[in-house]
C-alpha cells in the first residue's frame, strides 16, 4: 500500500532499502501507532531515514505522497538558501544585485540567476567550451567567465557554476555509498603498519610460557606493547582559490586521515608549495612556518600526501615572483622537488577529475614531478595512492 | 499491550520521540539516537527505564572498546593462576568467564533496556561486530559451548554524536531518531519541568539570553539544553533578579556565569567580541 511511497523515497534520494520498509509495514501490521497522520509520519521516518541528513529529501517526498503535490522539477527547489546567496554572488556584480533588487526583489533576483543558469546549461551543451576559451587558463585566478559575466571577487572565476550544478555534487556529499569519511577511512587503513609501541599492556602468551617454563612451572607473566599503528603521515593541503569547489571532499579525506593515523600531521599551502606554510587557516599571515623547517623536521620515515588541484598559471610553478599571494624568492617547483626528496614515498591527491587533467598545463607539470605518483580524489584514487605510499 | 513511554515529569519528550521510542521497544528493535551534544540523548534511556519500571543497563562505549568486551571475556590469566596455587576452581572454564554488559541484560528477569552509550566512540568495525548478536538477541560462548539468549529482548537504546560514520548494514536495523534541538516553546516546558517554582519573568529573560547567545556566530560549540538548567541552576543559587538579567541585556554587557554555557576559550572570546561589538554600537 505504500509501495509508491517507497519508490519515491528511491528516486527522491533517500538511502532506503527493502528491509527498513518491512519494518515500517510490521510495525503498521503491530499497531506501533494510533491512526494519525502525524504518527504516521514520525514513524516512517524512524524506519525509514537513517541519518539526519536525508531527513529534508524524506519530508519533500512524504509531502508530495501524501498531499499529492506535483513534484517540483525546479532544481531550486533543492537547494539550501545558502548556496542560492552564493550562486548569486558569483554570478552577479554587487551592483547588478542592488540593481535587480530594487527592481523585483529577491524573487526577481532568483528569476534572473536560473535564466542565465538555463542559458549558461545551453551553451554548454552546445559545445563551446567553458574551459580555456580563447587561450586564458581556465583556472587563473583572474579569469573572465566566457560570457563576460564577472563573478564573485572571492571565488575563482571559472566555469564551475554549471558544472556543479549538472553534476549536483551536493547530493554525492550526501551520499555517503559513494565516497563517504568511512570508505575513505577503509581505504586509509591499507596504510596501517601496525608495530608494537607504548606502555606493556598486553598478555604475551609465548613470553609468557617460555618465562613460566624457565621458572619451573610457577607462572610468570608476562606482558608487551599493544600493536599500534605506526605509520608517519604528512598532509599538505591546498587552500583558497580554486580549491574552494572541493572543500567538502577535501574536509572528509582530512578527517579520514586524522582518525586513522597515530602521527599525523597536516599542513596548508596556496596553489603550490612555497617557502612557508601554515597550520590555522584562519591565522595564515600571522603564523607561518618555514618550510624548510618542516624538511629538516619530518624524516624520511614520514609519508607525504600532498592535496591540491595543481591548478594554477605555470609562472606560479617555476618563475620566482610566480607566486599570486606573494613575493617568492625561489619558484614552487623547486620546492615541490625537495619535498619529494625528502619524503621519497609522497603522493599528490587531485580533486579535479582526471579526465579534465590534460585541460590544465599546471597539472601535467606537477605531474611530471610525481610521476605515478598522481591520483584522483576518488576512492579508487586513494587506494592507487595507497599502494603507492606503501612501496 | 506494555505500557508506552510518554516523557516524565523531569523529561519532555515530543511526540516524535514518543512515537520513535515506542514503535522501537514494540519491534523490538534498536533504537538509535542522535542528535546536539547536551540534548537528552542518554538521559532518554534513563527516563525510558524509569518510567516503565525497566532495569537499566548502561555500556559505555570508548575507543578501545571491542564487541566482545560487550558479551563476555575469558580470564585465561586468573584460571593459569589458579591451576598454579591448586585451586578447585580451575575444573571448571565457567568460572573464568566474566560476563560483559550485553550477557547482563540477556540474563535479566525483568524488563531491561541495554544502552550502548556512545557507539561512534568506537572502531569503525564495532556496530559490525554486534550485527547478530542484537538480531538475534544470542550469541555463543566457545570456551563453555553454550548459546546465551535473551529471556526477554531487552528494548536496546543506542547514542551516536556524528564522529564516526555507522555502518549501511547496522543502520538498516535501527529505528533512527534525531533529537532536534528544542524551539523556545519546547524548551520553556523542559526548563519548567526541572525548575518549577522560577518565576516567569526569569525563565523568559534567561531564555531570551541563552537564545541570543547560540546566534552568536561562529561558535564552536553552541550551549545546549544541559548547559541552560546548569546556568538556571547558577542563577538560582546565586538568587540573580530578572531586572538584573534585563538591565544587562539593555546594556549589551555578557551575561553573568556565562562560563557554565560557553565552555571553551575560543567560543569565550567570540562572545566577549560579539557584545563589546554590540555595545559599541549602542553608542
Amino acid at each position: 500500500m505504500f509501495s509508491g511511497f517507497f519508490y519515491g523515497l528511491r528516486a527522491g534520494g533517500v538511502p532506503v532499502s527493502l528491509k527498513e520498509y518491512l519494518t515500517l509495514l510490521e510495525a503498521m501490521r503491530e499497531g506501533a501507532i494510533d491512526y494519525q497522520v502525524e504518527h504516521f509520519y514520525y514513524l516512517a521516518r524512524a524506519c525509514m531515514v537513517k541519518d539526519e541528513r536525508y531527513i529534508d529529501r524524506f519530508d519533500r517526498v512524504f509531502a508530495e505522497w501524501f498531499e499529492g503535490v506535483e513534484r517540483v522539477e525546479d532544481p531550486f527547489a533543492s537547494l539550501p538558501e545558502e548556496w542560492l546567496k552564493k550562486l548569486g554572488e558569483r554570478h552577479f556584480t554587487q551592483e547588478e544585485m542592488d540593481r535587480v533588487k530594487a527592481a523585483g526583489g529577491w524573487d526577481k533576483l532568483m528569476e534572473t540567476l536560473r535564466k542565465r543558469l538555463e542559458e549558461q546549461k545551453g551553451r554548454h551543451q552546445g559545445g563551446s567550451k567553458w574551459v580555456g576559451t580563447g587561450g586564458t587558463s581556465p583556472f587563473g585566478a583572474h579569469g573572465y567567465n566566457p560570457e563576460g559575466v564577472r563573478i564573485g571577487q572571492n571565488e575563482s572565476r571559472h566555469r564551475r557554476a554549471v558544472k556543479v550544478w549538472d553534476r549536483r555534487e551536493f547530493k554525492n556529499f550526501d551520499d555517503s555509498v559513494e565516497l563517504g569519511t568511512r570508505n575513505m577511512k577503509v581505504a586509509m587503513r591499507k596504510l596501517r603498519r601496525l608495530a608494537r609501541a607504548g606502555h606493556e599492556e598486553e598478555f604475551d602468551l609465548s613470553g609468557t610460557i617460555e618465562a613460566t617454563a624457565r621458572n619451573g612451572g610457577y607462572v610468570d607473566i608476562r606482558m608487551h606493547p599493544s600493536r599500534e599503528n605506526a605509520v608517519k603521515v604528512l598532509l599538505f593541503l591546498d587552500v583558497g582559490g580554486s580549491m574552494d569547489d572541493h572543500v567538502l571532499l577535501v574536509d572528509q579525506l582530512f578527517s579520514a586521515a586524522r582518525s586513522e593515523f597515530k602521527h599525523f600531521e597536516h599542513f596548508y599551502f596556496h596553489n603550490c608549495l612555497y617557502e612557508s606554510v601554515w597550520k590555522d587557516s584562519g591565522r595564515r599571515h600571522e603564523e607561518t612556518i618555514s618550510t624548510a623547517e618542516i624538511l629538516r623536521t619530518y624524516g624520511s620515515d614520514y609519508r607525504a600526501i600532498f592535496v591540491g588541484d595543481a591548478s594554477m598559471s605555470p609562472y606560479e610553478l617555476v618563475y620566482s615572483g610566480g607566486a599570486v599571494e606573494h613575493w617568492n624568492e625561489e619558484p614552487g617547483a623547486l620546492w615541490l622537488q625537495r619535498a619529494r626528496g625528502a619524503w621519497e614515498r609522497s603522493i599528490w591527491i587531485n580533486p579535479v577529475a582526471e579526465r579534465f587533467w590534460d585541460y590544465t598545463p599546471s597539472i601535467g607539470m606537477v605531474q611530471e614531478m610525481f610521476p605515478g605518483a598522481m591520483v584522483p580524489l576518488t576512492l579508487d584514487g586513494i587506494e592507487r595512492g595507497i599502494r603507492t605510499l606503501q612501496a | 499491550m506494555e505500557s508506552r513511554f510518554e516523557g516524565s515529569s523531569t523529561y519532555i519528550a515530543t511526540e516524535d520521540l514518543q512515537v520513535a521510542v515506542n514503535a522501537s521497544m514494540r519491534l523490538e528493535r534498536p533504537l538509535l539516537i542522535k542528535g546536539e551534544p547536551g540534548t537528552g540523548k542518554t538521559i532518554l534511556a534513563h527516563e525510558v527505564a524509569e518510567s516503565l519500571g525497566m532495569k537499566l543497563v548502561t555500556w559505555h562505549i570508548k575507543s578501545t572498546t571491542k564487541a566482545q568486551q560487550g558479551l563476555y571475556e575469558y580470564d585465561a590469566v586468573a584460571r593459569l593462576r589458579d591451576s598454579q596455587l591448586g585451586s578447585e576452581k580451575v575444573h571448571d572454564i565457567a568460572n573464568y568467564i566474566v560476563r560483559g554488559k550485553v550477557w547482563e541484560a540477556f540474563e535479566a528477569d525483568e524488563p531491561t533496556v541495554l544502552l550502548i552509550d556512545e557507539i561512534d566512540k568506537a572502531d569503525i568495525e564495532f556496530p559490525n561486530d554486534l550485527l547478530l548478536e542484537l538480531d538475534r538477541m544470542e550469541f555463543f560462548v566457545y570456551e563453555t559451548q553454550q548459546t546465551v539468549r535473551a529471556k526477554r529482548r531487552p528494548a536496546v537504546m543506542i547514542t551516536s554524536n556524528n564522529e564516526k560514520e555507522l555502518p549501511d548494514a547496522f543502520l538498516r536495523r535501527c529505528f533512527f531518531h534525531y533529537i532536534q534541538f528544542p524551539d523556545e516553546a519546547t524548551m520553556a516546558s523542559i526548563v519548567a519541568a526541572h525548575f518549577p517554582d522560577l518565576k516567569k519573568g526569569l525563565v523568559n529573560e534567561a531564555l531570551g539570553i541563552f537564545f541570543g547567545l547560540r546566534d552568536v556566530p561562529g561558535l564552536k560549540k553552541k550551549p545546549s539544553t544541559s548547559e541552560l538548567l546548569d546556568w538556571i541552576r547558577l542563577l538560582v543559587i546565586e538568587d540573580v533578579a530578572p531586572a538584573d538579567l534585563e538591565e544587562q541585556r539593555d546594556k549589551a554587557e555578557v551575561p553573568p556565569f556565562v562560563g557554565s554555557m560557553v565552555k571553551n576559550e575560543q567560543d569565550m572570546q567570540r562572545v566577549a567580541e560579539y557584545f563589546g561589538l554590540r555595545r559599541r554600537k549602542r553608542r
